[in-house]
């Protein structure tokens, strides 16, 4: 299905201040993948993901979400279809009940409110938190905050899911709760993380950022047993791939 | 010799975030299920903007007249089951403001304690009304009423975003007092000269929040409009509720309802 491939081809961003962010990236991730991109802190990952969104466009190159090229007039229709989870819940959750926020989308999209509240229920069932759906969402746990921000992503059926650090800040529990539930997902996902433990377990496919360009990409264990290739771009090999620091042993 | 210096003091600056974070519990309240609660937010939006019209048009040497608007608040205070104290509280907050404006006038003007007293009155009333109105209704389904009222989006908008932030606005002030203090364990605020910066900062990291915010809505399809909810019907109900009140506040304002009492009450003891 090619529709849902996502091809980003030579992108090039500049920022206003000169930092050159993103230079000459291309790759393509397709239906069903799951991809992590990770990198040290300013390799260009939160950048590539708001390229990919159009929340800010290239200066060269292209994003193509399957045969549509991400431009300012095709905004509204890519936004349906990948949805982007943010690394701060508080910046996504901003009405007065959980119900209003999960809600916000659907509703952007003319919906009868009786499909509203039916993907509504869905989305929060998904990721386990229907009982808060009356809450107000800044009274809400980190953990639950990240459940309902990933519900409000949820309920707009994205065929993409784009998720900038999904486990930062979160307890052992709500991380392992979420990991298993992004593990349920069929969606394509593109993960952003430091957590390599968790990209370990949730992505197939891995691609290596390193001062704006990809320094590599392969098959999740192929690049995160490749210990030489993680410490030239400032990453360490996931705890659960290190030898036992009691015995010595692989794990 | 330490340098003097003009400080904000900072458990006084935690007072205000802790009351001004409390503005939420205006919103938990409208969520309970009174017969007032359950009124369309239209028909007590009206209603409230009738009382408002009438009280503030009273002259300002008029105190009895007014006393028959402290009924319509009492009422829905009862009925909506509201709690007094946090009301209360909240009108305190603004009554600062109002003893500022008010208070040269018995300076310049003879009857001006009358004029100061009447000030008081019709500032407590109309901040008591619109506390209740926020607490039996809700911010946003007042933003639906708005637009149905034909109000343009753009300040409905402003509103609501206003309303749903400062809370996180609040929030980030704190991180930063509280940064402060904790390197500043001398001191008992913020210096003087040491603000302009703590100001710049506010403003910035408020500005980046408001992008990220702004990138999030338009993320899910925020195109302007703000999409109300759970749209009701208007029913004989609450059109009979606006119309009954408004009967009471126009006559209240065309006759003086506690002086015609007091004439009524000595016609009978003579």
């Amino acid at each position: 299905m090619s529709h849902h491939k996502i091809e980003v081809s030579n992108l090039h961003f500049l920022y206003p201040d000169g930092n050159e962010a993103i230079k000459d990236i291309s790759f393509t991730i397709y239906h069903g993948e799951s991809v992590g991109i990770i990198g040290a802190n300013g390799s260009g990952k939160s950048t590539l993901l708001s390229l990919i969104m159009g929340v800010l466009f290239p200066d060269k190159g292209k994003v193509k979400v399957g045969d549509v090229t991400v431009t300012k007039k095709t905004l509204a229709m890519i936004r349906q279809r990948l949805g982007m989870v943010f690394q701060d819940s508080d910046n996504q959750l901003f009405m007065t009940t959980v119900f209003d926020d999960v809600a916000f989308g659907p509703r952007n999209y003319n919906m009868d409110e009786n499909e509203v509240k039916i993907r509504v229920d869905e989305a929060l069932e998904m990721v386990g938190i229907s009982h808060l759906i009356d809450r107000a969402p800044f009274k809400l746990s980190g953990g639950e905050k990240r459940a309902a921000a990933i519900a409000c992503i949820l309920s707009m059926k994205p065929d993409v899911l784009i998720m900038d650090e999904p486990t930062l800040g979160l307890d052992p529990k709500s991380r392992r709760r979420l990991i298993n539930i992004l593990k349920g997902f069929t969606h394509t996902k593109i993960i952003t993380s430091h957590d390599l433990d968790m990209v370990f377990e949730t992505c197939d496919r891995i691609i290596v950022l390193k001062d704006g360009k990809v320094a590599a990409s392969g098959a999740t264990l192929e690049i995160l047993t490749n210990g030489e290739l993680l410490d030239k771009c400032g990453l360490e090999a996931p705890l659960s791939l290190q030898k036992c620091p009691v015995c010595g042993t692989l794990k | 010799m330490p340098t003097p210096f003009i400080t904000i003091r900072i458990d006084d600056m935690s007072k205000i975030v802790d009351s001004i974070y409390n503005i939420r519990l205006l919103d938990d309240l409208a969520r309970k299920n009174t017969s007032i609660h359950r009124l369309h937010p239209v028909s007590k939006l009206l209603t409230t903007i009738v009382y408002l019209i009438m009280l503030v048009s009273f002259n300002r040497y008029e105190i009895s007249g007014l006393l028959p608007f402290v009924f319509y608040p009492m009422v829905l205070i009862l009925l909506a089951e509201l709690p007094v104290m946090p009301i209360f509280k909240r009108l305190l907050m603004v009554e600062p403001m109002i003893i500022g404006i008010g208070i040269l006038n018995p300076l310049f003007d003879p009857r001006g304690w009358i004029t100061f007293a009447s000030i008081m009155t019709k500032s407590g009333l109309t901040v008591t009304v619109c506390l209740v109105l926020v607490s039996t209704t809700g911010l946003d389904k007042i933003a639906q009423a708005l637009r149905a009222l034909k109000v343009p989006s753009i300040f409905v908008l402003q509103l609501l975003l206003t309303f749903g932030y400062i809370s996180v606005l609040i929030e980030e002030l704190a991180r930063m007092v509280r940064a402060y203090a904790l390197r500043a364990p001398q001191q008992k605020g913020v210096r003087l000269k040491d603000c302009g910066s703590f100001a710049g900062q506010l403003l910035l990291r408020t500005l980046d929040r408001a992008q990220r915010v702004y990138d999030s809505m338009r993320l899910r399809g925020f195109n302007g409009e703000y999409h109300s909810y759970g749209k009701s019907n208007i029913t004989w109900r609450d059109i009979l509720y606006l119309i009954a009140w408004s009967l009471f506040f126009i006559t209240a304002r065309m006759y003086d309802i506690p002086a015609l009492l007091g004439l009524m009450f000595e016609g009978v003891s003579n």
